[in-house]
């Protein structure tokens, strides 16, 4: 293992910046690779992570694509930026609110240019047509996350979830 | 016949991965597809009703009938992720929920290798990572075996076999023992992708310098400077010439120029004069006959 952190110290720095609302809990990490990855940075990409599903859901409720590039960036960002736009079109509009992360990190390239982790989330969504609530769902999926840093943040490049 | 053996049938015809079916309220799905594969949907009932299928990274809305199949075409829903599947019908609401998986097939590598350029003989001091992503840009997180080699001009090939985890891999390698733009590549099914590794020759594996007479100056010359595997050290790289007399002591750093790296430095009989590049120390001359 290439890193040790107390979970407390993690959760607590995520849970007090990005995700008020959710409960978070950081797994050690079990990294394949040869970097060493420093609490601080581990930290701050999952902090930002974080960050990304509050910019998510303000995106996707508001129909605002250029929200997106604050924490997304490349596919992720492009791909989300389309739903945006077919909402728009279609007159949806969708509501993300996540209630519980469950996040391991499981890779950070050599060069370190990349972390990957796996995050089970639990979130609500609720689907708008014409401003009018037709759906809510409680529900549960496991993403896989890839963040690349930028100059000042860790952003996330690849967004993709599965049943949790 | 049934709606769910009609599906099942349907399923059948289009080879498409619904060996398990959700259902809900009358709805009728797979619970998972592979990317850009079509999709059927069999809603019971009768009447007008509307179909949506909702996720961060695709949605779709679709006047239906109920009591017979909607279906996405191949190709309609290519983005990975976890979707709801929502029908409505006045003020009746039916939900499920289904995944889109990536394909199998690699289609793309994002391939990250470092560094671009190095001195020759480092151990693992080149790496590679890699992730693998399918036709519609989704991370391919099937386990995957992914090949790495590193070639050099001359010939020498390293190479490396790693499996993906998630969707990533990674490997390292030593840099070659001559100096060239070596090809790394890596290779998972039908793909690849080449990054250029510049080697560079080493630190000089020794130093020597001669001394001869100049009027009232020494001038001082190495012989070209070459690191332990035979490569010339690059022009421009520093030797730091230091005379040593009685307390005094006088340096002067000389860039490589050809190789070789000259000065003029006052003759006091007697001086200890020394060269030194880096970590590395050339001989030392006494100069004079004390």
């Amino acid at each position: 293992m290439k890193f040790a952190v107390t979970h407390c110290l993690l959760a607590s720095l995520a849970a007090g910046t990005a995700a008020a609302q959710a409960n978070v809990r950081i797994e050690p990490v079990h990294l394949q690779g040869p970097r060493i990855l420093e609490q601080q940075t581990a930290s701050a990409a999952i902090r930002d992570y974080l960050r990304a599903w509050r910019t998510l859901g303000t995106a996707m409720e508001q129909n605002r694509s250029d929200l997106l590039g604050a924490e997304f960036v490349g596919t992720a960002q492009d791909k989300l930026a389309e739903t945006v736009d077919e909402q728009i079109k279609l007159g949806l509009s969708t509501h993300y609110q996540d209630q519980a992360h469950d996040i391991q990190i499981i890779f950070y390239s050599p060069e370190g240019l990349s972390i990957e982790l796996i995050d089970t989330v639990k979130y609500d969504l609720q689907v708008l047509d014409g401003g009018k609530p037709i759906a809510n769902q409680h529900t549960q999926a496991r993403y896989h996350v890839i963040l690349t840093p930028t100059a000042a943040q860790w952003k996330v490049r690849v967004f993709q979830g599965q049943s949790g | 016949m049934k709606p769910a053996l009609r599906f099942m049938i349907g399923c059948l015809i289009l080879a498409a991965p619904c060996a398990v079916l959700a259902q809900d309220d009358g709805l009728q799905f797979p619970k998972s597809i592979g990317a850009g594969d079509s999709l059927s949907i069999q809603i019971a009932g009768s009447g007008n009703a509307t179909l949506y299928i909702v996720g961060p990274s695709e949605v779709f809305k679709r006047d239906v009938q109920r009591g017979s199949a909607a279906f996405f075409p191949q190709g309609t829903i290519h983005n990975a992720g976890h979707y709801l599947i929502i029908l409505r019908a006045g003020d009746s609401i039916s939900k499920g929920e289904f995944d889109v998986l990536p394909a199998r097939t690699p289609f793309a590598l994002s391939f990250l290798a470092r560094p671009s350029r190095l001195p020759v003989g480092i151990h693992d001091g080149i790496t590679g990572a890699v992730y693998i992503f399918d036709a519609y840009k989704n991370l391919s997180t099937e386990p995957t075996s992914v090949s790495f080699e590193l070639s050099n001009p001359s010939g020498t090939t390293q190479t490396r076999v790693a499996g993906t985890h998630d969707g990533a891999a990674y490997t390292e390698m030593d840099s070659g023992p001559q100096e060239g733009k070596d090809r790394f590549v890596a290779r998972a099914g039908d793909v690849s992708s080449t990054r250029i590794i510049r080697q560079v020759p080493g630190d000089p594996c020794g130093i020597k310098m001669t001394a001869q007479p100049s009027g009232q100056q020494i001038r001082l010359e190495t012989d070209p400077l070459r690191d332990c595997s035979g490569n010339a050290v690059p022009d421009g790289t520093i030797v730091t010439f230091t005379e040593t007399y009685g307390s005094a002591q006088t340096t002067v750093d000389v860039p490589l120029k050809r190789g070789i790296a000259q000065v003029s430095m006052p003759a006091h009989d007697g001086a200890l004069i020394s060269a030194a590049s880096g970590v590395v120390l050339g001989n030392q001359i006494r100069w004079g006959g004390q």
